[in-house]
């Protein structure tokens, strides 16, 4: 029986089901109360033990029915205690009549000894199947069975070869099994860990590089990472400064207790709410990352409710307004459609700045500037920049391009760059992460 | 711990009898519901439910405690909710007042004392007498602990707490047991049985989660509302039941802002029966629909579909259909 959770509880592991030993002692205690009888009785009661928010139960759900759909023939009777595994009859039958006998209950009691023995469960990636499956066939006796085809093709006559095809269907035939059960294995085991990787592999990728078959995959994480930097940010707004005593606060608090301070009030410091004033060059080598930002800044829109976006290549406009009305996708075209054409002009965009929207920019407010500071040669505006920059909390530049090219060509960066806190490289989702938590971190 | 499962609460012994016994008190519960009931029970943990607003996170609470015949006390959660109300304070009015009653009953009692250490001595032997159970405002955290046959205690929307009361939260939902420094520890003879509810307005912490069996309750099928209008509103007649269970059923496929929950069905089935509506027709579901949808941009996106999900409703046979986006019921 523990055998059965244990197993089940690594399969949810390693599918990102967070289940501490706790829960897992929680779990066996649950199997105990309800027992193995009824299925559906224990989904629900290991599904309210284990899974704790509803993706974590759609994936239990999944795992369950994969988990538990396996041959039970061998399952372990809870009732009485005694476990079959452990019987005497380990010895490996002969493949030949198994295969030839039809016993089902028998055929899958033998594979999945041959399972356990050749620790199917480990697998990990979906390159393994054939190599699990291969170690099962040996274990089944797979040796002697080769070596009695072999004998086979060495004979001759009629019947050697009828003895042989037989053999060779009878290998086919264990083997496809093998194969059948190892991928089993596979995705109950190891497509949770083979789907980390990819993401993995996806939030290190260059964000140019990503191509439309990983725009879901993209969303959800950037779902996670504004997830993640949304509960690391709420919860440090909360922290309060416990340090000094509010005098005057504690003694109006204790008036009516005849001054004697009962209630004490400590002095508590105000923090502002971030304020992000986001302006993105959407000419073409940029517009890819100008997507993934906005998406992950309005993936926090509740966390940060005081989000302004601007766009321009060669005209700067408001696009808060577009963005809070469509679906994001078509939002991003119709931005790229409004702003995306005509050249770029770094210049011309502070300058529209400065004439429709200069008011959202306060003491409060973060600048980020997404862009490769290409501006044609034109007129940088250099003053103006250095106006927002002195006007605004602090000014964060996020390049698409890499140092070494910073300042070379009509690149403008290092000009700009002594008015920003921060220049940044961002190239991958990270970069993004790394530098939307700084932003943030600035306000708590 | 398996000596103290079966202490206290002898009805809850089975799933069939949790679900009976609730639906002898007007809950309708799912099999669901049920399960995690009988668990928390069986492993003496508290229950966390998440679901939308209005679905019967609180009412199963308020349902298991009439059911139980024991009390119900609830502590409503909200931002700066801290020890002092949720578990114990001292009556400090009392003990202040107190002291200058008994000033001179002082004199009294160390007033023969030779030296200093002797009236020392003397004070100490009453050294409790401020910080005891007396001068002890017992906050529901508490309460709860105090019942001699139980309780089922209720923290409804524990994420609208801070993340401090949830940690603070931890002794009490693992050991039933609260530590006044004063007093001791005062641990419960009967645990309660413990609900939390969580509407999701933040992420709750993992050390919390854990601690809890968790219990996510949507939006019903068709079978089950109809189950529940039944059990609340008295006197609907079976068409225009099915009706209007068809109806709402209907609106929460369509994207709004906040769907209607059981909450809302079943106040728009009170209002058409004040109304003596008959049948479902076009006009009743449009003077009627503020009961159902509860915001404005809502009711201009379900108005022009009215007959539409009309004609859908009345075809939509029980059973055949789940709220969409959330896990199935049964």
């Amino acid at each position: 029986m523990e055998r059965q959770i244990t197993n089940f509880i690594r399969a949810l592991r390693s599918s990102d089901v967070q289940v501490s030993t706790g829960e897992a002692l929680d779990a066996a205690r649950a199997v105990k109360l309800v027992g193995y009888s009824d299925r559906q009785f224990l989904k629900d009661s290991l599904g309210c033990v284990l899974a704790k928010s509803p993706t974590e139960k759609q994936t239990f759900d999944t795992l369950f029915d994969l988990y538990f759909s396996r041959p039970q023939d061998k399952a372990p009777d809870e009732e009485d205690g005694t476990t079959s595994e452990d019987s005497p009859d380990a010895e490996v039958g002969d493949p030949v009549s198994l295969v030839e006998s039809g016993d089902e209950g028998a055929m899958s009691v033998a594979i999945e000894r041959a399972a356990e023995a050749a620790g199917v469960d480990e697998i990990r990636f979906s390159t393994q199947v054939a190599y699990f499956a291969q170690q099962m066939v040996r274990q089944m006796g797979g040796e002697r069975l080769q070596a009695r085809l072999l004998e086979a093709l060495q004979g001759r006559g009629p019947d050697a070869e009828a003895e042989a095809n037989r053999l060779i269907d009878i290998r086919r035939e264990l083997t496809l099994r093998a194969r059948e059960r190892a991928e089993k294995a596979f995705d109950v085991f190891g497509a949770g860990q083979t789907q980390q990787f990819r993401d993995d592999y996806a939030a290190s990728k260059s964000l140019s590089a990503i191509d439309r078959v990983d725009m879901e995959r993209m969303k959800r994480l950037i779902a996670k990472v504004a997830k993640r930097l949304a509960v690391k940010h709420s919860r440090r707004r909360r922290k309060k400064n416990r340090g000094q005593l509010d005098v005057r606060r504690t003694m109006r608090a204790n008036a009516g207790l005849d001054g004697v301070p009962f209630n004490v009030i400590w002095r508590q410091k105000r923090r502002d709410r971030p304020k992000i004033v986001v302006i993105c060059d959407v000419s073409g080598s940029v517009a890819q990352y100008v997507r993934f930002l906005l998406l992950l800044l309005w993936s926090m829109k509740d966390e940060v409710p005081d989000i302004h976006a601007f766009a321009f290549s060669h005209r700067l406009g408001a696009v808060d307004e577009t963005l809070e009305n469509r679906d994001f996708e078509t939002a991003m075209a119709q931005i790229l459609r409004e702003y995306g054409m005509g050249s770029t002009s770094y210049g011309q965009a502070w300058s529209d700045m400065k004439v429709s929207h200069e008011s959202v920019i306060d003491r409060r407010t973060t600048i980020m500037v997404l862009g490769d500071a290409r501006s044609n040669y034109g007129d940088p505006r250099i003053d103006l920049f250095r106006e927002f920059a002195g006007r605004a909390k602090r000014v964060i530049w996020l390049n698409p391009e890499g140092p070494a090219l910073w300042g070379t060509g009509d690149s403008v960066l290092l000009r700009y760059r002594p008015f920003c806190a921060q220049v940044s490289h961002v190239a991958t989702l990270k970069d993004l992460e790394r530098a939307v938590d700084e932003v943030l971190s600035a306000y708590s | 711990m398996a000596k103290d499962l079966h202490t206290g609460y002898e009805a809850l012994t089975s799933v069939d009898a949790i679900s009976a016994g609730l639906e002898g008190v007007g809950y309708i519960s799912t099999r669901q519901i049920s399960t995690a009931v009988f668990l928390a029970h069986g492993l003496r943990k508290p229950i966390l439910i998440e679901g939308p607003a209005g679905v019967g996170k609180t009412d199963l609470a308020a349902s298991m405690a009439r059911w139980l015949d024991v009390p119900l006390l609830r502590l409503q959660c909200y931002e700066g909710l801290d020890e002092g109300k949720a578990l114990y304070e001292w009556k400090y009015g009392k003990q202040l007042l107190y002291t200058q009653i008994l000033k001179e009953k002082l004199n009294d009692v160390i007033g023969d004392a030779p030296t200093l250490e002797a009236s020392l001595g003397k004070l100490s032997s009453f050294e409790d007498l401020f910080f005891s159970e007396q001068f002890l405002e017992s906050r529901p955290l508490l309460t709860a602990m105090q019942q001699p046959a139980g309780s089922v205690l209720l923290i409804d929307e524990i994420d609208k707490s801070d993340e401090e009361f949830e940690a603070f939260l931890l002794e009490v939902l693992s050991d039933y047991q609260v530590t006044v420094p004063e007093i001791g520890t005062i641990r419960a003879n009967v645990p309660p049985v413990v609900i939390l509810t969580s509407n999701n307005v933040r992420e709750l912490g993992d050390a919390l989660k854990r601690r809890c069996l968790h219990l996510h309750i949507g939006f019903p099928d068709h079978a089950r509302e109809r189950r529940i209008v039944r059990a609340r509103v008295d006197g609907i007649s079976d068409a225009l039941l099915d009706q209007l269970v068809g109806f709402v059923q209907s609106v929460r496929e369509v994207d709004i802002k906040k769907r209607p929950s059981i909450a809302e069905t079943v106040d728009w089935a009170r209002t058409l029966l004040l109304l003596h509506a008959g049948t479902l027709d076009e006009t009743f579901v449009r003077d009627t629909l503020n009961v159902l949808l509860k915001h404005e941009s809502d009711i201009a996106a379900i108005s022009p579909d009215i007959p539409k999900l009309l004609r859908e409703s009345s075809k939509t046979r029980p059973g055949e259909r789940s709220a969409s986006g959330y896990p199935a019921l049964d």
